[in-house]
């Protein structure tokens, strides 16, 4: 199922949460909606599953506008951060529930329910679980019930509200690879909501990077990570370094093939503000180039597969991350307190508006 | 699972909490109860069972029982209503309907007896118009149903209240994107929740009717065999100097009390047991 959102706007008395929100999801694609809490992400699957109304836009499904239909008229499944389990209810009950709760004429008879219940629960990899208890599961367990039930009224719409959100790191992992498994076996629309940029980065086909009630950028994991269109999708990408101040000269790899670039040092009247992911920052035991910025090491933390130095900045004393693997860390040999020169192999620049 | 007293713990407190909470309850409780056993020995087995099971006093029981329980299971149904309501909407007035509810515990019981006695009586307010209408409340059994039913009604609101509170909505939501109408969402979602709540307002209700005097005796009518309920019976005899006669009968109602909130705590724990099981 294909979805519009057009200029969507919802308050909550006097807060904004969407501000005239667009977007299009073509039939078929695994999007994440990614931002930090608050930021609108959660507001806007509600409203696409019905669960609020919005105050201005429309939502089109499928070329039909449903801004005013019922939940039950628009055929989505929706998955909740906390499970929402039926807590009386045994797990092959929880899945039928979709079906039982059919009007008469359109009910499958119980052993098709039953039947469809199992096929669902294999899906989910869950068989062996039928007749427990949802407080007898595994969170992770729970999430697949939750899914699979979800999966039982065969919606053309996926709504994912941070189903691994309340999960250990580990299990996120896996469950997270699952989805993405089972979304390229069922192809169904879904729409994953989340504010871990790894969970959206690896599992989505698009992702909508949200901050404050709007979009900031879409585009495919790689876009929106090797090109962050605003600086807020840089920052909330991974970790970065910002520079305030202006570039001397050069702005881009693409301006500059030797990959010298200068790092400017605190200019604090300058509106443009320079971002570089630490694994873009190279460190030299000697100077080579004017340009390079002296720093000093402060920590080094070599657990993990790759050793992230924390430098000082010898002239604006502001700190630097930086991430070198094994093999180069060995070769710098560094110690604290070591005065090491500092250049990036890229970078970005954005223009602040000035106050 | 192991039959060990205690559990070991390192916070102190189980020896003297335990061993208080048992004098307490002696005191409070078993002692002032095995004295009317007591009193009640001094009467043979014959004489004990002409007492209890004259006409006069098995029509007591009936009405006393009976009006209990369907007034338990009125409250049952309008109680969990008012809770819903004072959980799940926000009105004008609100917190006015809050205090309401509390009113019949706060009521002396003869006040409450004389105001719905003056309200149902054939030239009260309501028993003006139900009268035309073939319904007499006052000075029936009716009547000892409509006290019973009052006395009851915030037992079941204020425990069905906050586990309202804690009612998780998403269940609500997920059965609504599932497909489920109202009616099958509360049916098959919420009420099931609620079941051991209810259960237990309704039991306290019952509990408190079966004991109930004061609101009862003035709209009963206290006619023996019709409306005479079995605390009055008791009071009877104690004024007749019969103490051992008074006390066979509260025999009778302590056992079957305590039989029934039986039944109903094991209705409760049946309601409750599924998703607890491991």
């Amino acid at each position: 199922m294909s979805i519009r959102v057009d200029h969507i706007t919802k308050r909550f008395g006097t807060f904004t949460v969407l501000n005239d929100v667009s977007l299009d999801v073509p039939s078929g694609e695994l999007i994440a909606l990614l931002g930090p809490s608050g930021c609108g992400k959660t507001t806007l699957l509600r409203i696409l599953a019905g669960l609020e109304q919005p105050d201005q836009g429309r939502i089109v499904l499928n070329d039909v506008e449903v801004t005013d239909r019922h939940i039950s008229e628009r055929h989505v499944g929706f998955v909740f951060q906390h499970y929402a389990l039926f807590r009386h209810m045994t797990v092959a009950d929880n899945v039928a529930f979709g079906l039982k709760v059919l009007p008469r004429a359109q009910r499958p008879s119980a052993e098709r329910i039953h039947k469809k219940v199992h096929e669902l629960l294999a899906l989910v990899q869950l068989q062996a679980m039928a007749n427990r208890y949802p407080t007898q599961l595994s969170g992770g367990q729970r999430q697949r019930v939750a899914l699979a039930r979800a999966l039982a009224v065969e919606p053309k719409l996926l709504l994912l509200d941070e189903p691994f959100g309340a999960l250990d790191a580990k299990v996120r992992k896996e469950l997270r690879r699952w989805l993405r498994r089972l979304h390229d076996e069922l192809h169904i629309t879904s729409i994953l909501v989340t504010h871990d940029q790894e969970e959206a980065l690896e599992a989505s086909d698009r992702v909508v990077v949200m901050h404050q009630g709007q979009i900031e950028q879409i585009g495919t994991p790689d876009e929106v990570y090797e090109q962050p269109a605003t600086p807020f999708v840089y920052h909330f990408l991974g970790d970065v370094n910002v520079f305030h101040g202006r570039i001397p000269h050069d702005r881009s790899a693409q301006e500059h093939p030797n990959g010298e670039f200068a790092l400017p040092e605190d200019l604090e009247d300058e509106h443009e503000v320079t971002f570089v992911r630490p694994h873009d920052l190279e460190l030299s035991r000697h100077r080579t180039n004017t340009s390079q910025l002296e720093a000093s090491v402060r920590y080094v933390l070599t657990a993990g597969s790759r050793v992230r130095v924390e430098l000082l900045a010898v002239h604006s004393s502001q700190t630097i991350e930086v991430e070198l693997t094994k093999e180069r860390y060995r070769e710098l040999e560094l110690r604290q307190g070591d005065v090491v020169f500092v250049h990036p192999r890229q970078l970005q620049v954005f223009r602040v508006p000035s106050s | 699972m192991s039959f060990a007293l205690k559990q070991p713990s390192v916070l102190p407190g189980f020896g003297l909490t335990l061993g208080f909470s048992l004098f307490y309850l002696s005191l409070i409780v078993l002692i002032p109860l095995s004295g009317m056993f007591i009193k009640t020995s001094t009467l043979t087995w014959a004489q004990f069972w002409e007492t209890v099971t004259q006409p006069r006093a098995i029509a007591s029981y009936q009405l006393t029982f009976g009006a209990s329980l369907i007034g338990a299971l009125i409250n049952g149904l309008f109680g969990s209503l008012v809770a819903w309501v004072l959980v799940r909407y926000r009105f004008p007035g609100r917190s006015f309907v809050d205090a309401l509810v509390d009113l019949p515990f706060a009521l002396p019981t003869a006040v409450a007896g004389i105001a719905l006695t003056a309200i149902y009586s054939s030239n009260g307010w309501l028993g003006r118009h139900l009268e035309p209408l073939g319904i007499k409340v006052a000075f029936t059994p009716l009547g000892v149903l409509v006290a019973l039913t009052f006395i009851g009604l915030p037992f079941v609101v204020r425990t069905v209240q906050p586990v309202l509170q804690a009612l998780d909505k998403e269940a609500e939501e997920a059965a609504i994107t599932l497909g489920a109408n109202r009616w099958q969402t509360v049916r098959a979602v919420i009420l099931p929740e609620l079941w051991p709540a209810i259960f237990t307002g309704m039991a306290m209700a019952f509990a408190r009717a079966v004991g109930e005097y004061g609101s009862v005796i003035f709209i009963a009518g206290n006619m023996p065999l019709k409306s005479e309920i079995t605390p009055l019976l008791i009071m009877t005899k104690l004024e007749q100097y019969d103490y051992a006669g008074a006390t066979a009968l509260g025999v009778v109602m302590l056992v079957v009390s305590f039989v029934l909130s039986l039944l109903i705590n094991l209705l409760q724990w049946w309601s409750s047991d599924r998703r607890e099981t491991h």
